[in-house]
Parts: structure tokens; C-alpha cells; sequence
């Protein structure tokens, strides 16, 4: 096993995906104006899988949420492809989740009254191209579990379904937050093996963030966050296989 | 909120905080309290009003009608044991003519001593005085007569007197308590345009009438204590020889029988209708609290950890629904003042009572207040209990997730051919079989309410399809002062514009079976009659039979007698005859209590020659005024109604009740079914808000995630109204039943249009209900649920 495919997209001339400029997230509580993001630089380009580290309050939920469409930046630009995203409207950001971007939660945020394959067709349904719900809970290795109810699968179970759920409307970027956070590593590492081989197999962008280092040795790029800036970029010599890591 | 309890702090953040659904349950709550206040309040005031009126305008206990009898009658009558008063009097039908209207119209003229005040059903004077003792043409003439046609002292009336045409002065407006309700020959509701009551002293109607020295009509008060049926044997027994028409105590005077009627509704409505309300508030406080305790747990264990008892939580809880149905119950009398206001103010058009003003009813106060916190108390008390008994170690964990589970449904829900959102809503629907029976029922409960309510109007148009139409083909009726050979009917189709017509009489009789007895009028029709029909249950003709007696289903049911039963016939007319006859026929007719017979075996019966007492008439329509003109010339003609004044007037009279209350109705069975719906989606989004803010981050639109929100809550609704429907075609039987009397009983008809408003009333207050909580689908944090644990 090796790392070809991202290698072969850092050596080459990388497409750049997503791209942050300037960004800045100023929140109002009250009297106090808290400044979680102060001018992020950030560019996401397709097939790399990015982990963004930091502490809490460092600012990396923030940054993610406006990545992910789901808030919008004090200032700054955003731009997914050719498409400025700085002011799009409600309608114009679901649109961007609904065909572009998939989400994997620290949670799992499965619907509880849908098996494992209708959690996944719930998304298939309002996707352009997916892939049958199955063949994505194959892919998390979950095969067997796809008449089963969330309240019957283990938390790690869930997460996979959740991931299967993510990418099987084949979304250029996947945004996960905590994804492990709430597991223990053993079954952390098997959702971190889902996400890995969907990196791979579907070449789909990744940022994961976490408060976890160990995670930052699967990525083909390390951020790291603080006080609401990025304060350190690097690149793993080599990616590790999530089997091969330790937390 | 210094010095209050930490506890109570919290109770009226968490009312604060769920004030939409609590503003709901209170709407709910204030409708049927309202209901109770406004039922109860105007019985008490109709009540109130009139026993003060009938005090002290000195109404009478027993009245009597005779064809004449002398002075000297009255003091036979003065010696019955437990007589206090008697007062004997000329009554009249007459005919009128007014300037500007052309219909005939009708007054009952009604004498009052030469010298003095009645005695008794005395004179309320509102304008003018009474009229001189020597001047025989003034009267003082009804108040609502007078105002329906504009009428005032110093005005003139033309009226046939005996055949022949009087001109007289009004010089006085009054009323009195014998004719609250006043109705003129042949109609169901007052019409004060075309029948009025006057008043004119005795010598001048004696004169007028022929009846120096004798009366044909005496009204008598009894002792307290004293049994009327007793006294009504004895009164009988002096008139007949006189042709008394046999004598009658309170219940069976039209015009108290009506308000009776009336006050009977009210009740009906005070019982029935508010329980629907109550019924369905308990349910939704029962779902909110179990939903706040749900979203409590943690803290109730947090407080029980900290010591506090059960008994103290449980009242914790139960003042949260006793505090929120408070607001209603106070809310409740609001509305309920505002609406007895309104009906009492409809009530004084119809009912001519003095002093007919607004009251409070304190019983109706401490009634729905009982029945309101009661039905709380009762809604709130498991989910109370339920909450005093989670120990505090399982309380602070967070709840179970909920288990779905594939289950025998899983065959019949597999619903592949659904797409995923339809199949999360109907999942959610057999996952919470109870909570969807409580919404089911809420929904099916206003259009139960709906649909048993509003069936009157369809009702009220089917008794006028029965009565002007179906079963009367006649466009006039004439009613003749007495008996009359049946000569008369020739001569009355002679008159200019007559096609056809027929002869009727009416006898006064006593109808007896075993030890049921009902004073009645028995009707002869000719046994092939085509002016005056009756229908059989089943909508069928039937024809009089030549021996035996045919009964409204309404006097089978007094009787307690069947087709083929005997009964023994009391006739009170002329030679007082006493005669078995065999029930031939059940009939249906929606008002009164009515008899029929061939008129010929009637005539023989009384061992008379052909006799009427009044006759059928079929018109021309082009000549029609012609008719009028020279009917009312003629002599021995008491009244003459016409169909289609009658119809227009009953259709008038109750067109703005019938708007105010299908208002009144639209409005509270549409609360129901708003607060119902918005109740359930709040729920359903409380519980529900993570995850359908999980869909919005997943790319679903705000109107996608709203049909999962409320898909199921349609589908509900769907599914209560036709349920709904049946149970209100239920509750129109029972309360037609319930406000059945002898003067009219309500067929149930509930015609498919009927169906259909409710079902658009229910559908679009659940709507607008469904939209304010759709709203807040829209402010559903995105960003949070990425974070938080339930």
C-alpha cells in the first residue's frame, strides 16, 4: 500500500478547491466582541485529505463551519471552484451542502426512526450522482448492518454509517468534525480506516479536524490552529494507514 | 420575582419559555369555559328576566279557551279549590291592513277590563296610556309590532272586525308576559311585521264580537302547592258545556313553551359542547408536560438529588397545567361575557322580555372553572406522578434514545417504493402510537365539534324543505273564527286568483294511553288531500286512512304507543265525544306534536255534517294580489297566512343568528384544531430539532425538512377528519336528541357541503397553526447540533 494517489496531486500542479482569504469571524455576546477567526488563509485542492488541529477555542469549528456553508464570514472571501461563496444567500448555501459538501459530526446525527440504509438514502435521494446505499456502507465496511436501526448498531457503528451517509452522494469535500470524539481509539481507528479508504477510492477532499495529533499522521497536510489564526503547516513525510497510528 | 421560590422561578420561566403552546392550550381552555359561561349565563338571565316579569306582571297558571260562555261561568271557576284569581276575557284573531305592506298580516286582539289594569298577564307600557273606557276603537298594540312597522301612538290601523273594517287608534305600546314569543296562526317564528298583539278594552270587543256579557277565553292563578292537572279537570268540566277547548297550565302555553325550549338548548349546549373542549385541553396539557418533563429529566433528578420530595414535584408539575389553565378559565369569562352579551342581545329581538339585559352567572363562574382545572388536574397528574418518581441517579443520565425497532410492522411498512423522508414520517407515526392517538383525536375532536354544530343549519333548511315544501303545497292558509259548514271552502275558491282548495279542521283533544296523557290538536285532512301532505319516516305520502288516527313520531314517543296500539281520544269540542282509535300511522314532522285524521270520519265522529275550521289554497301566482284584497273582506275569516311570507320571514329571522353563531362555532372548533396542530409540531420540533437540523446541514432545504415536521401531523389530519365527520354525525344525534321538545325536535341532516367547510375550516386554521412553527425551521441552529449530545 502506498500513497500514490496524494502524492501524485502534491507533485503535481494541484486544483485548487476551496479557497478562504482573509477570513474573520467576529461573534457579539453582548458587550463583548469576540474575534474567533483573524484573517485565515486557507486552500483546499482536490484529493487531499487535511487535518486542522487545535485546541478548543483555537477557532477550527469556526473556520469549518464557514467552509461548510453553514455560517458566513465576517470578512474575508470564500470561493468553492469558480463560484464566490462570500455572499451567497441561505437558499445559494444550501444548494452548496446539498451537491458539494458532506458532513461526518462528532455525533453521528443519525436519524433514529431510519435503518442504516435509509439513513444513507435519505441523502442519495436529494443527491445528482450517488452511489447506492449499500455499496457506501460496504465501503465503510458495514455491509451487514444496513436493516439495522441506530438505537442496534455500537457508537463506532454509527459513525461509519454516518461517514457511508456522508459520501455517498459523492460530495467533492467531506468536513468532519471530531469524528473520532466521541469513540474509543480502537473503534475510532475503524472510522478513521472508512474515511481513509474513501479518501483514496473516491479521491474526495477531506478536512478533518480534531483536537487529537495522532490523527494529523493519516493527512497529507497538518494545520494547526490557534487563537483564531493558523499558526503551522506541514506535510508528513509519509501518510500513515490509521492502523499503524496511536492516541 | 424576589422572594419567590427558586421552584416557582422556574415554573414561570418554563410557561414563559412554551408560551406558544401554553397560549394554545389556553385558547382551547378559554373557548370551552366561554361556551359554559355564555350557555349558563344567558339561561340564568333568561330565567332571571322572565320569572321576574311573570311575578310581577302577574302571568298566569291556567288558561282556557271557550266558543262563549256567560259571566257567570267565572264564578263557578272562582270556587275550584286552590283557584286564587280568575279573569275572563275576549281574545280575537283579526285581520289587518297596513299601509305599505301586502301581505295580509294577522293580530290576536286580547281584551282588558273597562275601568281598570288586568288583573292578570298585565300590561307592561312602554309609550302612550291605556286606552279610554267609552272609545271603542283604541288599543294599545306589541312592542315589536309597533317597531316592525313603524308604528306609534296617534298612529291608525285598519283591522276586519266580525267582517267589517275598523279604523283603529293606537294610543299606547306595550307588552306582557303572554306573549314573550309571539307567533300568529300557522308559523313557527315571530314575524312582527305581519302579527302583532293588541289590547282594547271589553265592552268595545264584547260589541264587536257579539259577546255582550260572556267571554271566550279565561286565565286563572292558582295556589301555591296546588296540582294544575286537578284544577285543569274542574276548569274543563265548567266550560264544556260553553265549547271549552279544553284548559291548559304553563308548559303548554306557546309562548312560555318556547322560552322553555329555548332555556332547555341552552342547557343542552352548557353540558355537551364545553366537555368537547376539556376533553381535549387535558389531552394537550398531558402531551406538553410530558414532553417538558422529557426535556427536564435531568434537572428533576438534579432537584430530587438535592431533596426534594415527591409530593413537592409532583405539585410542581401540576401547577405548571393548573397556571395555564388559569389564564384560559380567566380568558374563558372574557369571552364567555362577550359572547352572552351577544346572544343575550339576539335573544331580546326574538324574546320580548324587559329588562333582558347581561347578568353574571356566578354558578356558570364556579362551574367551568371546577370543570377546567379538573380536566387539568387530570391530564397533568400521570405525567406528574411519572416525574416524582425518577430517582435521581437514572434522571441525571441523559434518556434512552429512542428504540426503533424493525417489528411485525416491518412487512407492512417496508414502503420501499417510499422515498426516505415519507418513510421517517410514517415511522414516526406507529413509533408513537399514543402520541398520534392523542393528535388523532384532537383533530377528530374539532371537527366532531364542527360537524355536530354546524348540522343545525343543514337541519333548519331541511325542516323548511319539510314544512313549506315537501309536505305543504298550499301558498295559503285560512283559518275561519269557528267551525264552519264545508260550504265555506266552495265559497272560498271563488275568491279571484283561488285554484284549488281544500278543508281542514282542527279539534282540540285529549289523547290518553294508559296513564300517558298529551293535550293535542288533531288535524282532519280529506283522505286524498294534495295541499297538506304528511310524510312518512322513510320520506313516503301517506294517505289518511278512513278509521283510526295517524301520529307524529314525536306523540307515538309521548304516548309510548306503536301502529296497530289503540288510544283513547278525549275530543274537547262540541259534544265532547270519547272515542277508542287504533294508531293507523307513524308520521314525521319536525314541529310540534301533531295528529291527523280523514276529515269526514272526524266530522262523524263529533256526529256533525261536513265541518272546517279552516281551508288550503292553491293560487295563481299572477293574481295573487288580487287574492289578497279580497280575502280579507271576507266574513268569518280569522287569519290568513301566506307561504311564501312565511318562508321569507323564517329565512330572514334566522339568517343573522344563523351567521353569528356558524361564526361563533368556525372560530372555536378552528382553535381546536389550531392549537392541536401547533401543540404537536412544537413537540415534534423540540424533540426533533436535532435531528432536522442535522437534514439542514446535510443539504435538505428548510421546506424539505418542514414536510418531515409536518408530514406526519397532515397525514393526522387526514386521517381525523373523516373520522371527525362520523363522530360529529354522533354528536348531532345526540344533542338533536338532547334538544328535541314538543314544539320542534331538529331532524339530523348533515349535508356533504357541511362536511366540507369543516374539513377547509379544520385544514386551515391547522395551516396557519402548522406556519408558526415552520417559521422556526428556519432559525434552527446549524451549527450547534454539530456539537451538542441530546
Amino acid at each position: 500500500m502506498t500513497s500514490s494517489s496524494s502524492h501524485q496531486q502534491t507533485s503535481a500542479d494541484p486544483e485548487i478547491l476551496l479557497e478562504g482569504k482573509g477570513l474573520e469571524r467576529t461573534f457579539l455576546t453582548g458587550e463583548v466582541a469576540v474575534r474567533a477567526l483573524r484573517g485565515v488563509d486557507i486552500s483546499l485542492t482536490r484529493g487531499e485529505l487535511v487535518v486542522l488541529l487545535g485546541h478548543s477555542g483555537s477557532g477550527k469549528s469556526t473556520l469549518l463551519n464557514i467552509l461548510g456553508g453553514l455560517d458566513r464570514a465576517t470578512a474575508g472571501t470564500l470561493r468553492f471552484e469558480d463560484k464566490d461563496l462570500s455572499h451567497a444567500t441561505d437558499a445559494e448555501l444550501t444548494r452548496y451542502r446539498r451537491r458539494s459538501v458532506g458532513f461526518v459530526f462528532q455525533f453521528y446525527n443519525l436519524v433514529a426512526g431510519l435503518t442504516a440504509r435509509e439513513n444513507v438514502a435519505l441523502v442519495t435521494e436529494i443527491a445528482n450522482h450517488p452511489m447506492q446505499p449499500d455499496e457506501a456502507l460496504e465501503l465503510v465496511g458495514l455491509g451487514d448492518r444496513v436493516k439495522h436501526f441506530p438505537a442496534q448498531l455500537s457508537g463506532g457503528e454509527q459513525q461509519r454509517v454516518a461517514v457511508a451517509r456522508a459520501i455517498a452522494k459523492r460530495p467533492q469535500i467531506l468536513f468532519c468534525d471530531e469524528p473520532t470524539g466521541a469513540l474509543d481509539s480502537q473503534t475510532g481507528i475503524r472510522v478513521l480506516e472508512a474515511l481513509d479508504r474513501v479518501n483514496r477510492e473516491l479521491s474526495t477532499t477531506m478536512l478533518i479536524i480534531t483536537h487529537n495529533v495522532g490523527i494529523g499522521e493519516i493527512a497529507d497536510r497538518v494545520l494547526r490552529m490557534q487563537d483564531g489564526e493558523i499558526i503551522e503547516e506541514t506535510r508528513p513525510n509519509r501518510r500513515l494507514k490509521p492502523s499503524e497510528i496511536s492516541w | 420575582m424576589k422572594g419567590m421560590s427558586p421552584l416557582n422561578i422556574k415554573l414561570l420561566r418554563d410557561i414563559w419559555h412554551m408560551r406558544g403552546q401554553a397560549i394554545a392550550v389556553g385558547i382551547i381552555v378559554a373557548c370551552g369555559v366561554a361556551i359554559m359561561v355564555m350557555a349558563l349565563g344567558t339561561l340564568s338571565t333568561l330565567s332571571a328576566s322572565r320569572d321576574a316579569y311573570y311575578e310581577r306582571y302577574r302571568f298566569a297558571d291556567v288558561f282556557a279557551s271557550v266558543r262563549r260562555a256567560p259571566e257567570s261561568a267565572a264564578a263557578r271557576l272562582r270556587e275550584i279549590d286552590g283557584v286564587q284569581t280568575v279573569e275572563t276575557r275576549i281574545v280575537r284573531l283579526v285581520i289587518l291592513r297596513i299601509e305599505n305592506v301586502d301581505e295580509p298580516a294577522n293580530a290576536q286582539i286580547v281584551s282588558i277590563p273597562d275601568d281598570s289594569d288586568s288583573i292578570l298577564n298585565k300590561i307592561v307600557l312602554f309609550h302612550g296610556r291605556y286606552p279610554e273606557a267609552r272609545s271603542p276603537d283604541e288599543i294599545i298594540i306589541s312592542n315589536a309590532f309597533a317597531e316592525a312597522n313603524e308604528l306609534q301612538p296617534g298612529d291608525a290601523i285598519e283591522a276586519v272586525m266580525n267582517g267589517r273594517l275598523r279604523t283603529l287608534t293606537i294610543v299606547g305600546i306595550g307588552d306582557s308576559p303572554e306573549f314573550i314569543y309571539a307567533l300568529g296562526p300557522g308559523t313557527l317564528l315571530p314575524d312582527d311585521r305581519l302579527f302583532g298583539i293588541f289590547w282594547m278594552r271589553r265592552r268595545a270587543l264584547e260589541a264587536a264580537f257579539d259577546l255582550d256579557g260572556a267571554f271566550n277565553n279565561v286565565s286563572l292563578t292558582v295556589a301555591p302547592g296546588t296540582d294544575t292537572a286537578t284544577v285543569i279537570d274542574q276548569v274543563d268540566d265548567v266550560l264544556a258545556p260553553y265549547g271549552g277547548t279544553g284548559a291548559f297550565d304553563r308548559p303548554d302555553q306557546l309562548s312560555n313553551a318556547f322560552v322553555d325550549s329555548e332555556m332547555n338548548q341552552l342547557k343542552t349546549m352548557a353540558q355537551i359542547i364545553p366537555a368537547v373542549f376539556l376533553v381535549v385541553s387535558a389531552v394537550l396539557i398531558h402531551s406538553i408536560l410530558n414532553r417538558l418533563i422529557q426535556t427536564e429529566r435531568q434537572q428533576i433528578g438534579l432537584i430530587k438529588a438535592f431533596g426534594y420530595s415527591r409530593s413537592e414535584i409532583t405539585w410542581h408539575y401540576l401547577k405548571f397545567a393548573i397556571a395555564i389553565t388559569t389564564g384560559g378559565v380567566l380568558a374563558g369569562f372574557a369571552l364567555g361575557f362577550v359572547l352572552q352579551n351577544l346572544i343575550t342581545n339576539l335573544y331580546a329581538e326574538t324574546f320580548r322580555i324587559p329588562d333582558l339585559t347581561w347578568r353574571v352567572d356566578a354558578f356558570a363562574l364556579v362551574a367551568g372553572s371546577v370543570a377546567a382545572l379538573g380536566s387539568a388536574i387530570v391530564g397533568s397528574m400521570s405525567a406528574a406522578l411519572g416525574a416524582a418518581k425518577l430517582s435521581p441517579a437514572e434522571a441525571m443520565q441523559p434518556a434512552p434514545p429512542i428504540n426503533y425497532q424493525q417489528s411485525w410492522l416491518r412487512y407492512v411498512l417496508q414502503m420501499r417504493w417510499l422515498d426516505e423522508p415519507t418513510r421517517l414520517i410514517l415511522r414516526h407515526i406507529f413509533r408513537f402510537p399514543a402520541r398520534t392517538a392523542a393528535n388523532l383525536f384532537g383533530i377528530a375532536a374539532a371537527v366532531t365539534l364542527l360537524v355536530g354544530t354546524l348540522f343545525s343549519f343543514d337541519a333548519i333548511d331541511d325542516m323548511i324543505d319539510q314544512m313549506f315544501f315537501r309536505t305543504n303545497a298550499h301558498d295559503a292558509a285560512v283559518t275561519f273564527f269557528e267551525a264552519r259548514n264545508e260550504s265555506a271552502v266552495s265559497e272560498l275558491s271563488r275568491i279571484p286568483g283561488v285554484m284549488a282548495a281544500e278543508g281542514v279542521r282542527d279539534v282540540p283533544a285529549r289523547l290518553v294511553s294508559g296513564y300517558r296523557s298529551e293535550r293535542v290538536s288533531i288535524t282532519g285532512l280529506a283522505a286524498d288531500a294534495q295541499l297538506r301532505r304528511v310524510l312518512s319516516s322513510d320520506g313516503r305520502y301517506v294517505d289518511m286512512p278512513s278509521t283510526g288516527i295517524v301520529l307524529s313520531s314525536q306523540l307515538a314517543g309521548m304516548l309510548d304507543v306503536t301502529t296497530g296500539d289503540t288510544i283513547t281520544a278525549h275530543i274537547l269540542d262540541a259534544t265532547r265525544p270519547v272515542v277508542d282509535l287504533p294508531v293507523t300511522a307513524i308520521i314525521d314532522e319536525s314541529v310540534g306534536t301533531p295528529a291527523f285524521m280523514d276529515i269526514a270520519t272526524m266530522n262523524a265522529l263529533l256526529d256533525q255534517p261536513p265541518t272546517v275550521s279552516g281551508a288550503y289554497l292553491k293560487l295563481d301566482p299572477q293574481r295573487q294580489n288580487e287574492f289578497e284584497d279580497s280575502v280579507i273582506e271576507r266574513p268569518g275569516i280569522a287569519g290568513v297566512s301566506l307561504r311564501a311570507a312565511a318562508i321569507a320571514s323564517f329565512e330572514e329571522t334566522l339568517q343573522e343568528t344563523i351567521y353569528i353563531m356558524m361564526g361563533i362555532y368556525a372560530v372555536i372548533g378552528g382553535a381546536i384544531a389550531a392549537g392541536v396542530v401547533y401543540n404537536a409540531a412544537r413537540i415534534s420540533l423540540t424533540e426533533r430539532g436535532r435531528e432536522l437540523a442535522s437534514l439542514r446541514v446535510l443539504g435538505f432545504t428548510n421546506n424539505e425538512v418542514g414536510y418531515i415536521l409536518l408530514g406526519e401531523l397532515a397525514i393526522v389530519a387526514l386521517i381525523g377528519i373523516p373520522l371527525g365527520c362520523i363522530g360529529g354525525i354522533a354528536l348531532a344525534h345526540l344533542i338533536a336528541t338532547a334538544m328535541a321538545t314538543e314544539l320542534y325536535r331538529i331532524p339530523v341532516t348533515v349535508n356533504p357541503s357541511t362536511l366540507g367547510i369543516t374539513a377547509l375550516i379544520v385544514l386551515v386554521s391547522s395551516t396557519i397553526a402548522a406556519l408558526f412553527v415552520v417559521r422556526r425551521v428556519r432559525s434552527l441552529d446549524l451549527i450547534a447540533v454539530l456539537k451538542t449530545r441530546e
